[in-house]
């Protein structure tokens, strides 16, 4: 198909859908306007969500505690495109490796300058004890598993942006990024299962709720932001190992 | 006004089909799915608001004040970060064409081979 046609029949059916779209958006009510029984789950749990379960963050709530299998399926998800992305960029039995060095015919690897050093030191620290903070405190302000993953995941980024490609695999092994991403991965199941031997159903509170605002309450909700902390950690860490490995130690 | 954030969405959505229709770059085209995707993030918060609420965060406000809806902005949040794992992917396969092939013009790929 020529991108001729391919564009008309673009054209056709983004006006079709558009002209759809205009029909349902002139039966939505205005935003902000949601009444009645479309509004009824959201406003339950947001009543439910202190008193029945002491979890301050109703968006945590949601995630791990009343839809936390919904949430175990997309944590798999992330973690099959991790172990897809890590199998496309494996290194071939007839490909060599070596030292990093730049793929770009005669271009050496430039040593990054003192600003960008003292820079990205100097916030080490201060990024890795934020994402600490953040994965912890899910249960009680905006925060969680997801959102302190990723912060965790760009400390050794802020190594490796200081110094070369070295220092990160020092730092971040792919060992132990491999298995902490699968203690991660495999913990948050594990927890569930203990649910299914205490007696409840899968991923059911087991733990006590404690104290509202403790930073040990809602049961296992606290586990399971650590767990999905480190997995979220290990994922993006090994992404960032296995796309520079093939950039820059590769030989063909 | 009162439909505009279902109108941004729309146009999300637009542009970003469009750009993934008429690329000529794989990147460009990952990039515009990603777009994509932004837009089904516009529309999910857009059902999600009430007016005059506030975030569903009760650490310092008394339960029961009305808040906007917690589920959509749950769905979102963990959306985000699949969709990079997923964006991280298509870019790997992206690689390996430009390795196997040495284009990376989705209109010449054409037919997989081997």
């Amino acid at each position: 198909m020529s991108a001729g046609t391919r564009i008309a029949m673009f054209v056709l059916s983004c006006a079709a859908f558009t002209a759809l779209y205009i029909a349902a958006l002139c039966g939505l009510s205005p935003i902000g306007q949601v009444h009645g029984w479309a509004a009824q789950y959201g406003d339950a749990i947001n009543r439910m969500s202190v008193p029945a379960l002491h979890i301050t963050d109703a968006v945590t709530a949601v995630n791990f505690e009343f839809r936390g299998f919904d949430t175990l399926g997309e944590e798999f998800i992330m973690a099959v495109s991790v172990l897809g992305a890590a199998l496309l960029l494996r290194k071939h039995p007839d490909q060599g490796s070596g030292p990093p060095q730049d793929k770009a015919a005669g271009r050496k690897i430039s040593r990054p300058g003192d600003a960008v050093r003292v820079l990205t030191v100097g916030l080490v620290g201060p990024v890795t004890l934020f994402g600490i903070y953040i994965v912890v405190h899910g249960q009680l302000t905006p925060g969680g598993g997801f959102q302190g993953g990723v912060i965790l995941a760009s400390a050794p980024l802020l190594i490796y942006l200081a110094g070369e490609f070295g220092s990160l695999q020092q730092v971040a092994p792919r060992w132990l990024v491999e298995v902490g991403e699968a203690v991660g991965a495999g913990g948050y199941a594990v927890i569930g299962a203990v649910s299914l031997a205490v007696g409840l159903p899968f991923l059911a509170n087991y733990l006590p709720p404690g104290r509202v605002g403790d930073l040990f309450s809602g049961g296992i909700v606290a586990l399971i932001d650590v767990t999905v902390g480190l997995e979220v950690a290990g994922g993006l860490l090994l992404l960032l190992l296995v796309f520079l490995e093939e950039a820059l130690t590769r030989r063909p | 006004m009162t439909h505009l954030p279902y109108c941004l969405a729309a146009w999300l959505f637009a542009v970003g089909m469009y750009g993934i229709v008429t690329s000529r770059n794989m990147v460009h085209l990952i990039i515009c799915l990603t777009v994509v995707q932004s837009s089904t993030y516009a529309l999910l918060l857009a059902i999600g608001f009430r007016a005059n609420a506030v975030a569903p965060i009760f650490a310092d406000i008394k339960p029961g004040t009305p808040a906007v809806d917690p589920v959509v902005q749950a769905l979102m949040l963990t959306d985000i970060v699949v969709e990079v794992t997923v964006t991280a992917l298509l870019l790997g396969l992206a690689v390996l064409a430009h390795q196997q092939t040495g284009k990376l013009d989705p209109r010449e790929l054409g037919v997989l081979r081997g």
